[in-house]
């Protein structure tokens, strides 16, 4: 580390210095400056190396410890008591479908229309406030909204319910989903709409069935990123959707969900519960990878074999 | 038509709007409901962040109106007694973020270098897929990994290592028994969590860095390293910077991994490997124990710290960020 740190110090005060290096040209310092620039490059393998054990390691333990627990009892079933052996998460995997879809349906059209707005008035002070504020939005923890859905949803009412996690979860997806929207409606060619409005279609239908329509796959992408995104998140449900031992889709009832599941189950000393964990763990990751990449193929068929 | 041809694409329909009169009549209307909607749609985003401001606010009101701003720098935490302090958890996020950003920024700079310039393109694609992969785990997942994987190997092997091998059990930091659960194992999680967004930004920005910068130090006679370090990095490096800062606004808000693996101890310690808090963690471990109205409302409080901290540090870093990839101007 130090050659390296004197070398490029030395070369960074005075730009000349390579030019210094050259016309002295000892065959010392040339060598050094050729193990220095090998040695950094090994270090940048290096680091993409370490980089990627991580997730190897958390790919293997989910896949070894989990796949043997992941079982149709695990699909059909629903909690047991502790001490019980057995039983499965299908509660938590329908309500986490649940939790998803309320998210959803509020924070898809919120998202898209934001988005449109975003990139068709650009430059309007209002475009350039909402598109900073959206990204403090997305800056924001999860567990913040989470409050914010417990003391407008929950504490007034008295109980949790999905339906006050699945607005948290809507809270986290909006962002995600008005920057993925604006970005792909600009890249749709000013071309396309030129035609559209010179053939005497009006401005809201050049937007919703030339524009929009042209870059749909690319934020049906985004839309997908979203989901697996806000699918995997716990925090904000713990003040929201709360969790449920039961069998439960009722909008207005505690729901469970796979990642709340997943923490009561770690956190737990049972053998067998954390067992369960790292079952609900591989098919929550599962469901993630999936959409993640639904969310790619969705891309390349837009710009890949996008014929018409 | 050749009017909108020279505006910009976002624009292109604007000032076809006073010269319309082709337009037919009764499209106005459904052009400017459209306009309306859109609109309308834009402006729950800022309606959203106020109403988000107002409830975490409300909900901490009573708490930092009967503590002020002592609150944040006292280290009491007495529920039964109803005196709340949230120093130690404001401590710990700090620490286990420091620790986060200490391990992964040469790290993730490092991969970011490796993938804009070094890579090979067969390396390439599966590298940055992995890497990203790693912003796609949720936290519980890296919680459960953290807890029942990551937590006993560093009590067994790195934290042993550290105090006997290395003889620096006497060493502040390393000093005391090595637990598991502690700020060095939240520290390591968040390090894996935050790597993929810093990586991230700085791969961006370093393709943000022109070519001529890097033909230039070449022709001077520099070394493919020397390219990086003396005119692609400087050049790059408010956004890097910025990278890591929200870097950090992640590490600072992350709950569920760090809950399961920080240890959750209100004790303020110099040691890394004892156990801590952090704001996120205290919210969200005490939440379902909390046994009245003052002990919810300390934990809102800490929320609307958080809230603050984070809306500051993200702010902080998209003006870096922006500043450094909206390119060379003037």
């Amino acid at each position: 580390m130090s050659p390296a740190a004197t070398g490029a110090g030395a070369a960074r005060s005075a730009p000349r210095s390579y030019r210094d290096t050259l016309s002295r040209s000892s065959a010392r310092t040339l060598t050094r400056r050729r193990v220095v620039n090998h040695a950094m490059i090994g270090l940048t393998y290096l680091a993409a190396l370490i980089a990627t054990v991580p997730l190897l390691l958390i790919l293997w333990y989910l896949v070894s410890r989990g796949a043997a627990s992941v079982n149709w009892a695990f699909f059909t079933e629903i909690p047991k008591p502790p001490g019980e052996l057995g039983g499965g998460m299908a509660n938590a995997i329908a309500g986490t479908l649940i939790l998803v879809a309320i998210a959803s349906v509020l924070g898809l059209p919120i998202g898209i229309g934001a988005g449109l707005y975003l990139a068709e008035q650009r430059g309007a002070r209002l475009a350039v406030a909402v598109r900073f504020l959206s990204d403090v939005l997305n800056g924001l923890p999860s567990i913040v909204l989470g409050i914010f859905a417990w003391q407008v949803l929950v504490r007034p009412f008295k109980h949790f319910s999905a339906l006050a996690g699945g607005i948290a979860l809507a809270a986290m997806m909006i962002p995600l989903v008005t920057r993925a929207t604006e970005e792909m409606i600009r890249l749709v060619p000013v071309s396309m709409r030129e035609a559209a409005l010179a053939l005497g279609y009006t401005k809201w239908r050049t937007s919703l069935s030339v524009v929009l329509r042209t870059a749909l796959p690319g934020i049906v992408t985004g839309a997908l990123v979203a989901v697996a995104r806000i699918a995997g998140e716990t925090a904000p449900l713990i003040f929201t959707a709360f969790g449920n031992q039961f069998w439960s889709l009722s909008p207005t009832q505690p729901i469970a969900a796979i990642p709340m599941q997943i923490y009561t189950y770690a956190m737990a000393p049972y053998d067998d519960w954390n067992r369960q964990a790292w079952a609900g763990a591989l098919v929550l990751l599962a469901l993630v990878f999936v959409i993640s990449l639904a969310a790619r193929f969705a891309t390349r068929s837009r710009f890949g074999l996008g014929g018409d | 038509m050749t009017d909108a041809a020279a505006t910009p694409p976002g624009l292109s329909a604007t000032p076809a709007d006073g010269s319309s009169a082709a337009r037919i009549e009764g499209s106005s209307i459904g052009d400017r409901a459209y306009r309306w909607t859109t609109t309308a749609f834009a402006l729950v985003i800022p309606v959203l962040l106020v109403a988000i401001a107002g409830a975490v606010f409300t909900a901490g009101w009573p708490a930092l109106s009967k503590f002020g701003f002592g609150f944040f720098t006292h280290s009491e935490w007495d529920a039964v007694n109803g005196r709340f302090g949230a120093a130690p958890a404001v401590f710990g996020t700090i620490v286990s973020s420091v620790i986060a950003l200490v391990l992964a920024t040469p790290l993730a700079v490092g991969v970011a270098i490796f993938l804009s310039e070094f890579a090979p393109p067969w390396l390439r694609l599966p590298v940055a897929f992995f890497v990203d992969l790693l912003a796609a785990i949720p936290s519980v997942v890296y919680g459960l990994w953290g807890i029942l994987v990551l937590m006993p190997f560093l009590r067994g092997q790195v934290m042993p290592f550290v105090k006997e091998t290395l003889h620096l059990g006497d060493f502040p930091l390393f000093s005391g028994p090595a637990y598991g659960p502690s700020m060095f194992a939240g520290g390591c999680i968040l390090a894996i969590m935050v790597l993929p967004y810093i990586s991230a930004v700085t791969r961006e920005v370093l393709l943000a860095v022109p070519r001529s910068q890097r033909e230039a130090a070449l022709a001077l006679g520099a070394t493919r390293w020397e390219m990086i370090w003396d005119a692609v990095l400087p050049f790059a490096r408010s956004g890097i910077i910025g990278g890591i800062i929200l870097g950090l606004g992640r590490a600072l808000g992350e709950t569920m991994a760090v809950t399961m693996v920080i240890g959750n101890s209100h004790d303020i310690s110099a040691s890394l490997f004892a156990p801590g808090y952090t704001m996120a963690s205290l919210i969200a471990n005490e939440f379902s124990e909390a046994t009245n109205d003052l002990h919810l409302s300390a934990l809102m409080a800490v929320g609307a710290g958080l809230f603050v901290v984070t809306i500051v540090v993200n702010a902080v870093a998209r003006w870096l960020v922006w500043r450094t990839s909206r390119g060379p101007t003037a």
